[in-house]
């Protein structure tokens, strides 16, 4: 008997991986999670894409739950996105954009032509503020909460069909 | 216009294929079970009229490439009219849909090759393993036609052109890779059906092992090869010189070629001794399980691989039920049926049984090593854990303590005696080769390097031990006989591949070592004229140019290397431009040696007009793939062994005439 | 094996590179002290790519790579220790980009497995070389057996 079980084993054995394997077939396995859920948002002190003269730094994002949409005129979902961006304004968040690796021109100019959901928009040349969030392809958004704690991120363009997801999120940390 | 219904005669094919299978997979088994001889007899014309018609599906999607039909969807993605016609060929190949179907082709054809020379089985046996082989065949061509057809047409909008083949597999390696690593995945599925007809039939003896080893040992070289030549492939073409990674799709080739290593050494206690009859069962189910694993990680995106196929649910979804299926009931009829434990007869420490047990421990540690490093990110996800990585620092730190240990034992198993052999014996015979390795290990880091170097001689002395060990056995069998030439003579084929294939697996190693300690590696900015000093060599930039290819456009650098003022060669990278993908790639120039290689590849041209040059000179780095081919051809030659070529008569004696390997 | 350095590939079952890799980057940067340049590949040889399938920094063209492997240059020569370097990393892209995972609870099986393996196949070993002895001792008169003890005794100190 206690052999029988024994050769067992193997079967058993296989029955838990298939499992896994069957899980694994609804996972994306190029899904990524933030490092920085549940941290402070990073510090920063940069210009504002309007003004190379402003100095703006991380206390911008205390007292309100914001989204924070790092974005460049050289991304081309990015352009795809700008509708839903500009719902989510409209609904009442209150939109931070990063513009990244860009130049003031070409970031301006896409807003001229897109949109402008952003209350402010951060001027992130070199990229620095994006290295420092874990940024690794644009556009990724974050929601900050108003003690400027991250809570949420979304990596890739937010669909028509996020956009609810995105807004339960933004009610759950207001 | 004939040509016009080529893809139509294709599926057609196809699906009489089909149709075989599921009669070659259910009537012969009905017939076995139920003693009916008719029933029987119809395994075998069905497993030829597969091959046949898989054949004819195979030459019909071959010619739609010829053809430049980009009416077929598959041609289209995976062709242009610019290809050269070899690649065209190859193309066939290149992505799922007509991989799948070169599986299945394969898979025909090793029914047939079982039909062919199986002519003294049982007439029994060889109707449940030609009926395990439709089941398998019938599940892979169900899969084909209901989610990978490569015979789909673009109608009717055609493309004027296709998108011509991925650029990284126009390449003579791929000619060759693919088949081979399907030959060894598919190869085992025979060893299988094996495995399941003598669950099923009860009869686990001697014979069985030996219609068996044959099999065996020819899909693992197979394997092997195959294996080797992805590696060397990887080496020159990617640009980066490196030969190993530890991808998931690396890791699911390695993971039957590890289970079928330990199978080919059970198969021989198996044989010689009549023991761990189950086990030898268990890792041929699980060798060919792991070849279907292999299959499904590729083709279902649950992993990241630089080069999965691209993917989709649904065929995920169907490899994962066939998987399962075919998994799940072998081991369930292995749970039922296994044989009984053979009488508990036991052996000394120092036996050649205990050692070849400790082979195949380490062995199945190693199996379960790469299975786990290559799942567990999986798990975890699957469990809500998180996300990891799991690449090349984790798996590095298993394996070379469990080669070590392996190698260990190795340099003592040909030397053992079955049953039991006196320690003092064994310490007696292989104290020289132990020494000698030891000494020789030591010197050569400080010969070669010119300073110490603990890894440089931990790699050594495995190998050197492993075939000093082999070479004082070699010489204590010839010594002992009336003259050495009688002495080689008496010596069996199979113990010949033995042989070989264990010291195959010391040159690998010897490779292994040498390239991943004294490799010279200097990415380089490089202006016309320019020369840079690397490893002994001088390398001069005296010429960059532009020319056109067939279906790319290339930028070309002339790098004169000289030694001490003397020429050595001249090398010619290119940067290419594929252009119908748009696609840049890297096309190496490779000076290559026994003792080094000299690799240099092109980068990015770089604002000043200079280029950015990979420069490596790479000590012993073919020795990786002589030793794969060495461990392949001592498989084969075991195979030539006279026993296997017995006729009937002699299969059902029993196996005592083993110690032909004792001279 | 120890330089084998990043993830890539051997085209097992034919692949097709949808984004990353047509070409590897070379990387070409310029270290004064051979020891800092040794661990700047050793480093980016073992941070994984997170834009990526699979694939190390030091070989990868993607933005995010070129940018990681900056930063580790540049941690390198403000003098940072190899392992602060990847809690760096780690702290801003997550555990994913170290190849080589850290022992923690949710990874120590990896290492658990197959020590525990070795451990069992010898065990199971000793079983089969202790049911031979006891199969013989059985089969013994008391005479011989107790000449096998003696054999038996001696030879541990022979082969030592």
């Amino acid at each position: 008997m206690r052999r029988r079980v024994l050769l067992l084993l193997p079967f058993l054995i296989f029955l838990v991986l298939g499992f896994f394997l069957y899980r694994g077939l609804a996972l994306d396995p190029s899904a990524r999670e933030s490092a920085l859920l549940a941290e402070k948002f990073p510090s920063f002190t940069l210009s504002t894409l309007e003004d190379p003269d402003a100095r703006i730094d991380e206390s911008l994002l205390r007292g309100q739950v914001s989204l924070v949409n790092v974005w460049a005129s050289w991304c081309p979902t990015c352009k795809e996105e700008m509708p839903q961006l500009l719902e989510l304004s409209e609904r009442g968040v209150q939109m931070v954009g990063i513009d990244y690796k860009d130049t003031r021109e070409h970031g301006r100019q896409f807003l001229e032509e897109f949109g402008k959901p952003f209350e402010v928009n951060i001027f992130d040349p070199d990229g620095d503020l994006g290295f420092e969030l874990g940024v690794y392809g644009v556009p990724e958004t974050f929601l900050v909460d108003a003690n400027g704690i991250i809570r949420y991120k979304h990596i890739g363009y937010i669909t028509p069909d996020d956009v609810e997801e995105v807004m339960q999120e933004v009610e759950k940390w207001r | 216009m004939l040509t016009l219904t080529v893809p139509e005669l294709g599926l057609f094919a196809l699906l009489v294929a089909l149709g075989l299978s599921l009669l070659q997979a259910t009537v012969p088994l009905v017939g076995a079970a139920t003693r009916r001889p008719l029933w029987m007899a119809f395994a075998e014309p069905m497993a030829w009229g597969q091959f046949a018609f898989l054949l004819l599906a195979y030459a019909s999607l071959t010619a739609s490439f010829l053809l430049d039909d980009f009416s077929v969807a598959y041609v289209a993605k995976n062709s242009n009219s610019m290809l050269p016609w070899y690649y065209k060929f190859t193309a066939v190949w290149g992505s799922h849909e007509g991989s799948i179907l070169l599986w299945s082709l394969i898979l025909s054809g090793w029914g047939f090759a079982v039909s062919l020379f199986s002519r003294n089985l049982p007439r029994d046996m060889l109707a449940r393993v030609l009926g395990v082989l439709g089941v398998v065949s019938a599940g892979f061509l169900l899969f084909i036609v209901a989610t990978s057809n490569p015979f789909k047409r673009l109608l009717p909008s055609i493309p004027a052109d296709g998108a011509d083949l991925n650029p990284l597999l126009q390449d003579v390696g791929l000619i060759i890779h693919p088949p081979m690593l399907y030959m060894g995945y598919v190869g085992f599925s025979v060893v299988f059906a094996f495995a399941i007809a003598a669950l099923i039939e009860g009869r686990l003896d001697a014979a069985w092992t030996r219609w068996v080893r044959p099999w065996t040992n020819i899909a693992w070289a197979f394997l092997t090869v195959g294996i080797a030549l992805g590696s060397w492939w990887a080496y020159y073409e990617l640009g980066w010189g490196g030969w190993w990674f530890w991808d998931p799709v690396e890791n699911s080739s390695l993971l039957p070629w590890l289970t079928g290593t330990a199978l080919i050494h059970s198969l021989a206690v198996t044989e010689k001794r009549g023991t761990f009859k189950s086990w030898t069962v268990l890792l041929a189910i699980i060798t060919f399980s792991l070849s279907l694993l292999g299959a499904f990680l590729v083709r279902s995106g649950v992993l990241t691989s630089v080069h999965s196929f691209a993917n989709d649910p649904s065929r995920g979804l169907f490899i994962l039920a066939l998987l399962g299926i075919t998994v799940g009931v072998s081991l369930l009829i292995f749970a039922l049926r296994a044989p009984r434990m053979s009488a508990s007869v036991g052996f000394g420490w120092l036996s050649r049984d205990a050692l070849l047990l400790i082979n195949n421990i380490l062995l199945v540690t190693m199996t379960v090593t790469v299975l786990l490093g290559t799942l567990y990110p999986l798990i975890l996800d699957a469990l809500g854990l998180g996300k990891i990585s799991i690449g090349a620092p984790y798996f590095n730190s298993l394996f070379v303590p469990l080669t070590v240990l392996l190698c260990a034992f190795m340099g003592l198993g040909p030397v053992a005696r079955w049953k039991q052999m006196p320690g003092r014996e064994l310490f007696r015979r292989l104290l020289g080769a132990g020494v000698a390795a030891l000494a020789i290990a030591v010197t050569v880091p400080f010969l070669y390097g010119g300073e110490w170097n603990a890894a440089v001689a931990l790699g050594l002395v495995i190998a050197l031990w492993v075939v000093l060990a082999l070479g004082r056995d070699l010489f204590g069998k010839v010594h002992n006989a009336s003259s050495p030439l009688a002495g080689l003579r008496k010596l069996s084929l199979s113990y010949w591949g033995m042989v070989i294939g264990h010291l195959g697996l010391a040159v690998t190693i010897v490779g292994v070592t040498m390239v991943s300690n004294y490799a010279i590696e200097r990415n380089v900015r490089l202006a016309l004229e320019e020369r840079i000093d690397l490893g002994g060599y001088v390398f001069t930039l005296t010429e960059l140019g532009e020319r056109r290819g067939p279906n790319f456009l290339a930028d070309t650098a002339t790098i004169e290397v000289t030694r001490d003022g003397n020429a050595v060669t001249t090398l010619r990278p290119e940067k290419r431009l594929y252009i119908a993908r748009g696609q840049p790639m890297t096309d190496v120039a490779l000076y290559p040696g026994l003792l080094q290689d000299i690799y240099v590849a092109m980068g990015e041209e770089l604002n000043d007009g200079s280029w950015a040059m990979r420069i490596q000179v790479k000590p012993f780095i073919r020795w990786l793939w002589l030793g794969a081919l060495l461990m392949a051809s001592g498989g084969v030659l075991a195979v030539a062994d006279r026993r296997y070529r017995r006729r009937r008569s002699a299969v059902t004696e029993s196996a005592t005439f083993s110690n032909e390997v004792k001279a | 094996m120890a330089l084998m350095t990043r993830a890539g590939v051997m085209l097992v079952l034919l692949l097709v590179v949808t984004r990353a890799m047509a070409v590897s980057a070379i990387d070409i940067r310029d270290f004064k002290d051979p020891v800092l340049a040794e661990r700047y590949s050793d480093i980016t040889a073992s941070l994984r790519c997170p834009k990526c399938d699979a694939q190390a920094i030091d070989s990868s063209n993607s933005p995010v790579a070129e940018d990681m492997r900056e930063r580790v240059a540049f941690l390198l020569r403000e003098g940072r220790s190899d392992q602060e370097i990847l809690n760096y990393m780690v702290d801003r892209f997550g555990e994913f980009v170290l190849y080589n995972p850290r022992l923690d609870g949710r990874t120590w099986l990896l290492w658990a497995l197959p020590a525990v393996l070795v451990v069992v196949g010898g065990l199971v070993l000793a079983a089969f070389v202790r049911a031979r002895k006891n199969a013989r001792v059985r089969a013994l008169s008391e005479e011989e057996r107790m000449r096998l003890d003696s054999l038996l005794n001696r030879h541990p100190k022979e082969t030592e």
